[in-house]
């Protein structure tokens, strides 16, 4: 059976990870509210701000009910805005900002600087035999990783995609550059 | 000429800044989101604290451009760099249509978006910017899919529909969105090629470009909107009738409370099939800025472009 799979829809690249994942041949809910929530298997956490995401999260009611579902093990894809709220500690981030914790790392936000610095390149993932077409956009930077992380690609040197238990983040976009390997990895764990 | 940069970077396996991806990718982040008009550091704090995924600094907001008159340009770049160090998210700012000259200076700033603006006064009456030619992103307005279409051949990476700036009246805005939607619609059951040659013909705009929506039935670049949204209602309208995501202008910092409408329209993006949340956010907001009669006006902004 293919799971259900929900893309947190309160802000951000949601389409584009939706419109992957419908390739891949599952049936994808967008969820801004608890009670969606409830009803998917998986979720995906997009890019966008991770300022308002953390805003929209709280005031729709979705945080703890969030909370609680990664805390029971659902299997979870975060990148660059997910892959900071899934983080354990952000750096460069609002006072006011949630870290879910899902994965033991720290990460600073817009690591490298703004958007004339965004770029595209090939990184090298576990697992997968040709080069995978990464876009990091005012993209998030890997600081410390803790123990139980794994590390699955990197990139200048720093982990750019890392899995810990059924959460699995990354700094770049892979929604973006039309390769659905690493969705189909995520459906194949959860 | 730089031409069409686009994805070729990805063929080489290169690190490459700038490429048609990476501009796009940024819209494509501040998809379900709002973009707010501020004129100082303070209102980009209250932006910012509002859930804004990013802000336009700009020296006045469109309903004081109006109010003020003369010639609309480019903000002073000490307090563009302000609104930077006052908040994390993306900051956008405007050039005058054709006005490459400021555009090169934004860029140069590190602004992340540069909005080729029919808000401010326009520099050149036949050219728009060659957008190519720049690594920092822009996006341009649209009354119509042909005006979107020749941005969009010149590089623009994010479209917004125009509306009528400074007016607090939607009006324009759902007839400029309903237009280019529709058109859409329409070349999407096109019956076959010739009529595509026609569609391109009408739109005045690039062939391919034509097809591109005949087989994926949309813009190859978001399509936001902008103009004349006033309340949390006004956002959910646009972005039910195919808006991506929102520029609020004087809407938030010309209404009574303009933290509490910020944010209001913040959760009516994000909520705008949801009429339950809508009515819940959309109480006890103070006054919404005054509107403006669109047939009124002494300046259609919209007008501008070509």
């Amino acid at each position: 059976m293919k799971p259900r799979v929900g893309v947190l829809a309160l802000q951000g690249g949601f389409a584009a990870h939706a419109a992957i994942l419908e390739r891949l041949g599952v049936r994808v809910d967008e969820i801004r509210t608890a009670e969606q929530l409830a009803a998917v298997d998986a979720l995906v956490m997009p890019g966008g701000e991770s300022t308002t995401m953390s805003m929209l999260l709280e005031r729709s009611g979705l945080l703890e009910p969030l909370a609680e579902r990664l805390d029971g093990g659902m299997g979870v894809l975060g990148t660059c805005a997910g892959m900071i709220l899934l983080a354990a500690e952000v750096v460069d981030g609002r006072a006011d900002q949630h870290s879910l914790g899902s994965v033991d790392i720290t990460v600073r936000r817009n690591a490298y600087g703004t958007q004339i610095e965004s770029f595209e390149a090939d990184i090298a993932v576990d697992g997968f035999e040709t080069p995978f077409r990464a876009v990091f956009i005012r993209a998030p930077a890997v600081e410390r990783v803790g123990p139980g992380v794994e590390v699955l690609a990197r990139h200048g040197g720093r982990p750019v995609l890392c899995r810990s238990g059924p959460a699995t983040v990354a700094a770049f976009h892979p929604e973006l550059s039309g390769d659905s390997r690493l969705h189909a990895r995520f459906l194949d764990d959860v | 000429m730089s031409g069409t940069p686009s994805l070729d970077a990805a063929a080489t396996g290169g690190t490459a800044t700038g490429t048609t991806l990476v501009k796009r990718g940024l819209a494509e982040m501040l998809k379900g989101g709002v973009i707010m008009d501020v004129v100082t550091p303070e209102h980009a704090r209250i932006a910012e604290d509002a859930g804004a995924v990013s802000v336009m600094a700009l020296e006045r907001v469109p309903s004081d451009i109006r109010a003020h008159g003369g010639v609309s340009r480019m903000s002073d770049p000490e307090m563009i760099r302000r609104v930077q160090a006052a908040v994390s998210i993306p900051v956008m700012a405007k050039a005058r249509i054709g006005h490459f000259a400021e555009a090169q200076i934004l860029q140069a700033l590190g602004v992340d978006y540069v909005d080729e603006s029919e808000v401010l006064t326009p520099a050149d009456e036949v050219h728009h910017i060659d957008k190519w030619a720049f690594t920092v992103p822009f996006v341009c307005g649209a009354t119509n899919l042909g005006e979107a279409l020749r941005r969009i051949s010149e590089g623009a990476c994010m479209i917004r529909s125009k509306g009528e700036a400074g007016t607090g009246n939607i009006v324009e805005a759902v007839r400029h969105l309903r237009s280019i939607v529709g058109d859409m619609r329409r070349i999407a059951a096109a019956g076959d090629e010739a009529e595509l040659f026609e569609w391109a013909k009408q739109l005045r705009a690039p062939l391919p470009l034509v097809q591109e929506i005949a087989d994926t039935g949309w813009l190859p670049v978001p399509l936001f909107c902008a103009g004349g949204i006033a309340t949390p209602a006004d956002a959910s309208l646009v972005m039910q009738l195919g808006a991506e995501a929102a520029f609020v202008g004087s809407g938030i910092f010309k209404s009574s409370n303009p933290p509490k409408m910020a944010s209001a329209i913040v959760e009516a993006v994000t909520h705008c099939r949801d009429p339950e949340i809508l009515a819940k956010i959309s109480s006890g907001l103070g006054e919404a800025m005054a509107g403006l009669e669109t047939a009124d006006l002494a300046t259609k902004m919209a007008e501008r472009g070509w």
